[in-house]
């Protein structure tokens, strides 16, 4: 928890600025929108997260959310499947294909970047393809209330996806922090060959987080679907895995895999979101938006590597009172011994 | 030979926090002499080594070199008073050409203003590079690249750059450890005609053998200090060794055969075959509560037995029964599921996760055992941690320090625990000793003793002579892939162990 401390401080100072230089940031409408984007960004960001933590990466999230955008519109609107059938449908197959990446990554020993790059070209040309390249919607087609509600719903005033979010973030974190599982996934991003000698599956360990990540990331998928209710094939979803990819490394989580917190991932997508806001409500031209946004990241990951550099200082300090105590100790020992 | 020192370091003295790492050490090289520096892990002559090649600082004492007292600060100015290290581990780099290698960051070049943007010199490199392995007496052409290359060759190779880099004192640090024995010939060769060329040698190795071989004169260190100057005329095995040890062998290895064989052949091992050696099988037993010593040279395919027989390599067809029972191992799960664990040689790397903590660690491979539902109990991981931690005497403040936080010794006791936590049956040790202090060893030792009187079958690769020879019961030695013959007890002997290793009868 320490270790996300920094990032927090971030982002309180971010938003009591965006507050104080535009009041109009606290608006109820304002703090819904944002917290919509948060919760739609943030549920395939802790996926990605999960990816990262093996030492991998997944950058096939924005054109499979296209591929999945067009298909659940021809599903539900052209074929006329019933909502649960098409959304059964859509996290089948994303997590079929988030399983075949985890495949040829941990079987035929392909480079995580290389099988997701593929992964990015190939959905993207199919999704437009399928589609024929032209703009999807779902219309004014009665019967997907339930769907849009997922979308641009509230509950009690907070919006639905914010609210899957924070569902979605509890079991996580449980899942990464608490469980078995969560220790092995942790252990083979560390260092997957002590991993396997210490008996872990860990083609298994490292399979099934591009599995879950895919699960995620449909639901992402279906979220923003119904959120710009209109999905044109060739932009759909573009740079959505950098947005992720961002918000896990803001997050704590390092690319060399082993790192990362469930609350660090979140706590970097709201970042994300905040600094869109911003630039928004700050009148910052809108071309700088990417460039705002590099700059934030990158003193957010200085930020964090003097911290852990510190901490880490300070354990080998620790070790060497003690050690002090003990060399005294052992060569009384060691002379008895001879 | 000539008299005049070319080096003296006097009264070097290197305090780390809480250790003394040398305590007033003088070593003295002449012109065109080989020094063998000998000395037990943790005796100081890396600290030293590294003192005199600018890595690290030294808090009292004097260097001169060529009779003129001089401070190094940085590797580059050992390099400028003509000291070169080679170090253990080769740093060349395998995807450029030897010229490149023989030449990196003093490349001859030609035109341009500054110096990245000169264009390299390419005949010239190649020449010099040829006129450098000619002298080394290595037949090979620069422009071949060093992937193509035999360690023993890239090690030439390193030596080369030495020489072109104008080294006058070169320090090598355990150069043969990966060398077959004709390569470690080759080099001992090489070695010995660099005196000719005025080169003085700095010749660190833990195999006495060839210190005695080579060097001209053998210092010992003990504990920071030194512990004894040894003349051409003196140098002798057991000499060296009782000055490095400081006390009798005897002592130090307490044979393991505590339980006296309750079961022959518990743990059998019918033709293995490993990848590497496919060609040849393997066969050996272990009874309960014994320790099978598996020596042989790097390379001879002893790991690659450990590993098979712990599921992590694949084989190409094993029988392994225990206790009159047939085994099927396709996977380190399989292994584990049967109390057959492995000790790996590389803890670093394969033993722990450096960046977990001990409990972590210790807990990593039987985590269901300390999980409800799942979900990991902190509280019974803390308490199987804290227990092993004080039943093998794990010096640590806490169990939540980093493993990459501890001495190498801890951090062997680390890997031992994740073990001892499961009630081993089969427990194989790869170099259980390995970069461990004498003090670490002999508990490590002790272990191993106590693990066999509980009828533990245990077999230990060890390369160290002494130690296989000293914690025991019997041994089988390999060569090439293959047993070449099991020594028992009262065969035991250190030209028996050798001849065995490089292929020869019994």
């Amino acid at each position: 928890m320490k270790k996300d401390l920094g990032i927090f401080v971030l982002l309180v100072v971010l938003c009591t600025i965006v507050s104080i230089r535009n009041p109009s940031f606290l608006t109820p409408e304002n703090l819904q929108n944002t917290g919509r984007l948060i919760g739609a960004f943030g549920i395939f960001s802790l996926g990605l997260g999960l990816v990262i933590i093996t030492g991998g990466i997944e950058l096939s999230v924005g054109s499979m959310m296209a591929l999945l955008g067009v298909l659940l519109s021809i599903m539900l609107t052209e074929w006329r499947w019933a909502a649960i059938a098409a959304i059964l449908a859509c996290l089948l197959l994303v997590m079929g294909l988030g399983w075949l990446h985890g495949l040829l990554v941990t079987r035929v020993k392909l480079q995580p970047f290389i099988v997701t790059l593929c992964g990015l070209l190939l959905y993207r040309g199919l999704a437009r393809f399928i589609s024929d390249d032209e703009t999807k919607g779902f219309g004014s087609v009665e019967g997907f209330e339930s769907l849009r509600f997922l979308a641009g719903g509230n509950l009690l005033g907070v919006p639905m996806p914010f609210v899957l979010l924070l569902i979605i973030s509890a079991v996580m974190w449980v899942f990464l922090h608490r469980s078995v599982f969560g220790r092995y996934l942790f252990a083979s991003g560390r260092n997957e060959e002590a991993a396997r000698y210490s008996g872990i599956n860990t083609r298994l360990i490292i399979s099934l987080a591009y599995v879950i990540a895919g699960g995620l990331t449909a639901i992402s998928g279906i979220i923003f679907a119904f959120y710009t209710n209109s999905i044109s094939p060739a932009s759909h979803g573009n740079f959505y895995e950098l947005y992720g990819i961002a918000a896990a490394v803001l997050g704590g989580c390092s690319l060399r895999g082993g790192e990362g917190t469930v609350i660090g991932i979140l706590i970097g997508t709201a970042l994300l979101q905040v600094l869109q806001n911003l630039v928004n409500l700050l009148d910052i031209p809108s071309s700088l938006n990417f460039a705002v946004m590099g700059a934030v990241i990158l003193i957010g990951v200085l930020a964090d590597q003097f911290f852990s550099q510190r901490r880490n200082r300070k354990q080998v300090a620790l070790l060497r009172e003690s050690a002090k105590a003990d060399v005294t100790s052992a060569n009384t020992a060691t002379s008895n011994n001879v | 030979m000539n008299l005049t020192p070319v080096l003296e370091m006097k009264g070097i003295g290197k305090r780390f926090p809480g250790v003394v790492a040398l305590d007033g050490v003088d070593l003295e090289v002449r012109q065109g002499e080989i020094v063998g520096l000998i000395g037990e892990n943790g005796a100081g002559k890396s600290t030293l080594m590294k003192i005199l090649g600018g890595v690290t600082e030294r808090d009292t004492g004097s260097i001169e070199v060529a009779g003129r007292e001089v401070e190094i600060h940085s590797p580059r100015e050992a390099s400028q008073l003509g000291i070169e290290f080679i170090h253990q581990e080769l740093s060349v780099l395998d995807n450029l050409d030897v010229a490149a290698n023989i030449f990196l960051r003093r490349e001859p070049t030609k035109g341009g203003p500054l110096k990245m943007l000169k264009l390299i010199d390419r005949k010239r490199i190649y020449a010099e590079a040829d006129h450098y392995l000619q002298k080394i007496g290595l037949d090979l052409s620069s422009h071949t690249p060093l992937s193509k290359l035999s360690l023993a060759q890239q090690q030439l190779v390193e030596i080369a750059r030495a020489l072109s880099a104008g080294a006058r004192i070169l320090i090598m640090d355990e150069p043969s450890s990966s060398l077959t024995l004709t390569e470690t010939r080759r080099l001992l060769e090489i070695i010995g005609e660099l005196r000719t060329h005025g080169v003085s040698v700095i010749y660190i190795s833990h195999r006495l053998e060839e210190v005695r071989e080579i060097a001209d004169r053998v210092v010992v260190l003990r504990d920071g200090r030194n512990a004894g100057l040894l003349e051409r005329h003196e140098i002798e095995h057991n000499t060296m060794v009782r000055m490095m040890v400081g006390r009798d062998l005897e002592d130090f290895y307490i044979h393991a055969n505590g339980g006296g064989n309750r079961e022959p052949n518990w743990f059998g091992v019918n033709r293995l075959r490993t990848l590497r050696y496919p060609q040849h099988a393997v066969s050996f037993s272990v009874g309960q509560g014994e320790v099978l010593g598996l020596a042989g040279l790097v390379g001879a395919g002893r790991s690659e037995v450990a590993r098979a027989l712990f599921g992590v390599d694949q084989t190409i067809g094993a029988e392994i029964t225990l206790a009159g029972r047939p085994l099927n191992i396709q996977s380190s799960q399989d292994s584990i599921a049967e109390g057959i664990y492995l000790v790996p040689e590389d803890r670093r790397l394969s033993g722990l996760i450096v960046e977990f903590n001990i409990r972590e660690n210790i807990t990593l491979p039987g985590l269901d055992r300390y999980s409800t539902g799942g979900l990991v109990g902190k509280a019974k991981e803390l308490e199987k941690a804290n227990e092993m931690c004080r039943t093998i005497n794990i010096k640590t403040p806490s169990t939540e320090v980093r493993a990459a936080n501890l001495s190498g010794g801890n951090q062997q006791k680390v890997v031992l625990a994740k073990w001892l936590a499961l009630s081993p049956r089969v427990l194989i040790f790869d170099e259980p000793t390995r970069g461990i202090d004498v003090g670490a060893k002999a508990e490590i030792y002790g272990l191993i003793r106590d693990l066999a009187r509980e009828g533990v079958a245990i077999i230990a690769i060890s390369s160290e002579m002494e130690e296989v020879l000293g914690i025991s019961d019997r041994i089988a030695v390999m060569h090439e892939g293959r047993i070449t013959g099991i020594l028992s007890r009262d065969q035991f002997s250190e030209e028996a162990v050798m001849r065995l290793a490089t292929g020869g009868e019994r």
